[in-house]
């Protein structure tokens, strides 16, 4: 490269890099180190080394394995509802009917509101809308108070995570149905292929590009979920719907165990790269085959 | 008969998206009515129409401010983000050395981090940036702007990064041979031909940044600089809440959104599909 060139390299990209070391790379490192220290965020307090300690004591904290297995419930059952609803939705939206596009607007719709503003508004469901439905038609097994309910507090918070992400997904698989060629579907319907048939035949397996992405998006989104549990729940009752994001930030933020709640989030760093890594290697798997 | 089963297709499936939207419903009617009305027909229409719980909302939250805050960080930010990085993606695409690589492949690595992971040791880099060089990195818009281009760059020149390949490098040497420099090239050559993949980056950003709410309630301390997700503190950092002014509350807050969803909708929805399927 010649001199020249090198002072427009630095020029076009310094300024971005420098910020993003500052505000990615560099606390990713001291990050690293803060999980062997023990530190109660102080800066006139002493940061004592500590080894693994802080990770030995995170395999000993009941509270963290209880929060990783709400997180594993809450993610499987979103997964399974997300999805669902998101096909389902994209299905209908894709029929050709007058009003389809009114109606994938109003699917989406929920995506756009902030995470914290849907905790609060369903909030309100949840206990007062949910206790008047109950009075007005008697079925008091169903419609009363769900947050306060250990069970159907994690429910309420697929609830809210499915409706915010269906919309999302439903665009993702309308991209993947659209795909799908006119003829080979009418060519299905000329041999007798009923409307089950066409979707589990020829339909479904078009659409494994976006079974994989959409899976591994709200894999990834709900198990770093925060923002709903926060203004849902704010893990209750008694932390039982406390996930693995809100523990990280109660640790380090509520308790002042910044070595242990540093320790913890880079646990959960491997983790989430764990994840994602699995999706990007099974993504360039299919692509090969295709 | 298949023109009625039609129609019926058609009214079931307005009902079932009104019937999704129902909590943007109950949350509407309930802004209007008193407190004794909002517990005896939650689900009912407002029996008088009065605003005067927005009124109320709208000052305890201080809901100009906080719009006025959004509005500034998110344009900003997004500003700053489509700028560095369309300018960072370029030149590492065209140079193809081993320090392009390295730098693209650090960029695409860290999206792997969540930000809990980042957000104590960011705190303290802030604070010992503000207390050594006297930058005042916490508390103030500048800072969050700065960490908002930070924890976004590596996204936004990914994308750029794959679809700067759809750009014909012959007229950027057509234009280098006239005398025009690197900048001139970039800008008036290259920049222009980025514009899909600009607004999609612009879309996802302003979604994003506008809803965020974790990392300003981790730097913005003054009232006065709260964004509308830290707005909404007022209803619910209490024991008790008061629902309907609540209610008024996040209304108020969704309006916006609503109103930048039904002018931008078709960007968005094409945004959404782009970004998702990197």
């Amino acid at each position: 490269m010649k001199r020249k060139d090198k002072g427009w390299f630095a020029l076009f990209t310094v300024p971005l890099l420098f910020i993003f070391t500052t505000v990615v790379i560099i606390p990713f490192i001291i990050g690293i180190v803060y999980s062997f220290y023990k530190w109660d965020g102080i800066p006139a307090n002493p940061k004592i080394f500590v080894g693994f300690n802080n990770f030995v004591q995170i395999f000993q904290d009941d509270r963290f394995i209880a929060s990783a297995w709400n997180t594993v419930k809450f993610t499987v059952f979103a997964l399974i509802a997300v999805n669902l609803l998101g096909l389902v939705f994209s299905l209908i939206v894709t029929t050709k009917l007058r009003v389809s596009n009114a109606a994938r607007t109003m699917f989406f719709m929920p995506n756009l509101i902030g995470g914290l503003i849907l905790g609060y508004i369903w909030q309100f469901i949840f206990t007062d809308a949910f206790n008047f439905i109950g009075d007005k038609t008697g079925l008091h097994s169903i419609f009363f108070n769900w947050l306060l309910d250990p069970q159907y507090a994690l429910y309420a918070m697929v609830i809210v995570f499915t409706w915010q992400m269906a919309g999302y997904t439903m665009i993702i698989y309308i991209a993947g149905i659209q795909g799908v060629p006119d003829d080979l579907i009418e060519a299905a319907k000329v041999d007798g292929a009923n409307l089950w048939h066409r979707l589990t035949r020829i339909i479904f397996p078009l659409l494994m590009p976006s079974f994989t992405i959409c899976l591994f998006l709200t894999l990834s989104g709900a198990f770093k979920i925060f923002d709903v549990n926060l203004s849902l729940t704010k893990g209750g009752p008694s932390n039982a719907t406390e996930m693995f994001a809100m523990n990280i930030y109660n640790e380090i933020f509520g308790y002042g165990h910044y070595g242990l709640g540093q320790a913890k989030a880079i646990i959960f760093f491997l983790v989430v790269a764990i994840i994602t890594l699995t999706q990007v290697i099974i993504t360039k798997k299919r692509e090969v085959q295709m | 008969m298949k023109q009625i089963g039609k129609y019926v297709s058609e009214i079931l499936l307005v009902v079932l998206a009104v019937a999704f939207l129902s909590p943007v419903y109950i949350m509407v009617v309930n802004s209007f009515k008193n407190r004794a009305e909002l517990y005896q027909s939650a689900l009912a229409l407002p029996s008088s129409l009065s605003f005067q719980y927005y009124a109320q909302a709208m000052d305890k939250m201080n809901f100009l401010t906080a719009f006025r805050n959004s509005l500034f960080v998110t344009v900003v930010s997004v500003l700053f983000i489509v700028i560095l990085s369309s300018m960072t993606a370029w030149m590492l695409v065209r140079t193809n050395n081993r320090l392009s690589q390295i730098i693209f492949m650090t960029l695409v690595a860290t999206m792997l981090i969540p930000f809990q992971t980042l957000m104590m040791p960011l705190m303290q880099v802030m604070d010992f940036i503000r207390t050594n060089f006297h930058i005042p990195m916490l508390n103030t818009h500048g800072g969050l702007i700065y960490m908002n281009v930070g924890f976004n760059a590596s996204m936004a020149v990914f994308l750029y990064h794959g679809f700067m390949k759809s750009v014909p490098i012959a007229l950027e040497e057509a234009a280098t041979l006239d005398g025009c420099s690197k900048f001139g090239v970039f800008w008036r050559i290259v920049f222009p031909l980025l514009k899909t993949i600009t607004v999609t980056i612009a879309i996802l950003d302003v979604i994003a940044l506008w809803n965020d709410y974790l990392l300003p309630s981790l730097t913005l301390a003054d009232k006065g600089l709260r964004t509308i997700p830290l707005s909404t503190f007022y209803f619910f950092g209490e024991f008790t809440i008061v629902w309907n002014l609540a209610m008024a509350g996040l209304t108020l807050t969704v309006i916006p959104v609503v109103i930048f969803y039904v002018f931008s909708q078709k960007y968005i929805i094409k945004g959404i599909a782009a970004g998702a399927v990197k």
